[in-house]
């Protein structure tokens, strides 16, 4: 059965990365050879559809098309996870973008010295 | 009240959404101690940031809605640029904290040299606590004395005074409402001095109505166990 220990590894590693919570460029490259090789194996699959059942057979699987099931859902998982990393990076640096409009627009003090904050100097208005 | 001992030294510091009922009043108490009252206006869709004005507080608009952990964050931010500040006081805009409170954890920071004090709503015996937000607060308390490693009362006082040292530190990942435990787990790992003060909270029908639901308290234990997983940045 070895479709079962790919199956578990790869459900593994996808609770690695959300609980690492971070895309590193290892990452990039894995998703971009990931990408390279699943049009390539797209292809052949087309071309040659009883290599997909081979394949099945080799791993354990009945059929082809439940190997091709498998395969989609644990692409759409990562794919799940990887949106939502880049939302949540997006998210922060929104926020941080957001903050720093914010504090530009702020009410101004008599004890105002925002004059050294870099980005947030020179927008004065006579007090 | 008149501004004696350090309060002068402290910007207090309200997040607000859709404050506008109660804010002035509680600006207006506040001015009455402090001189320097900031209020985050997060994205507030009613006249919130007119009244905090009129009332003479200084507003820091978010221009959408980021969470009351931003807020916040943008509001201890936004004290640290007044050099006058000394001290930072959290404070909620919806009129459950007293400002004598606010006044005495001031001082005491100042007496006690200590970084942090925040407030504690069991600390204080005449503190009457509906039931259900009792042992709800003293779930957050336990998870909280256990991860963080600091023997508090009370987990989730908005009511707290840090010093500039300790407010430059605080820097939150969850903007949402897990903040209130993650500010905890910041001050814990920075290794700052905390000291707790008896506080009274004053459960309006207005504040609890603003009050969270007590199941987003599993929200919050999600974020934060997620949170806890990954590497500090």
């Amino acid at each position: 059965m070895i479709i079962k220990v790919l199956l578990i590894g790869a459900l593994a590693v996808a609770a690695y990365v959300v609980l690492h919570g971070r895309l590193s460029a290892l990452n990039l490259l894995l998703r971009r050879a990931l990408m390279l090789l699943t049009v390539a194996g797209g292809v052949l699959a087309v071309l040659f559809p009883d290599m997909v059942t081979r394949v099945a057979h080799v791993t354990g699987v009945g059929r082809g098309a439940d190997l091709l099931l498998y395969v989609a859902c644990i692409a759409f998982l990562f794919t799940i996870i990887s949106l939502h990393l880049r939302l949540a990076a997006l998210r922060d640096q929104y926020v941080e973008l957001a903050r720093h409009i914010a504090i530009v627009q702020a009410d101004r003090s008599p004890s105002d010295d925002r004059a050294h904050l870099a980005g947030a100097s020179t927008t004065s208005e006579p007090q | 009240m008149t501004t004696v001992g350090h309060a002068h030294r402290a910007a207090v510091v309200v997040p607000m959404y859709n404050e506008g009922q109660v804010i002035q009043g509680v600006v207006r108490e506040l001015l009455g101690s402090f001189t320097t009252v900031i209020c985050v206006d997060d994205g507030s869709r009613d006249d919130s940031a007119m009244a905090a004005r009129a009332a003479g507080a200084l507003v820091v608009p978010h221009p959408t809605n980021l969470g009351q952990g931003a807020a916040l964050e943008t509001g201890i931010r936004f004290a640290l640029t007044l050099s006058h500040v000394d001290y930072v006081v959290t404070f909620d805009a919806d009129g459950q904290h007293d400002v004598a409170d606010a006044v005495a954890m001031v001082e005491r920071a100042h007496a006690h040299d200590v970084q942090v004090v925040l407030g504690s709503r069991f600390l204080n015996a005449s503190q009457h606590v509906p039931a259900m937000r009792r042992a709800l607060l003293r779930a957050a308390t336990q998870f909280t004395r256990r991860t963080t490693g600091l023997e508090l009362t009370d987990a989730h006082n908005g009511l707290r005074v840090l010093r500039r040292d300790a407010a430059s530190a605080v820097r939150l990942r969850l903007h949402g409402m897990s903040h209130a435990s993650e500010i905890l787990t910041v001050l814990a790992r920075g290794g700052f001095t905390v000291e707790e003060h008896p506080v009274t909270i004053h459960y309006t029908d207005y504040s609890r109505a603003k009050g969270q639901r007590g199941y987003n308290a599993l929200n919050i234990l999600f974020e934060l166990a997620v949170n806890r997983l990954r590497p500090a940045s």
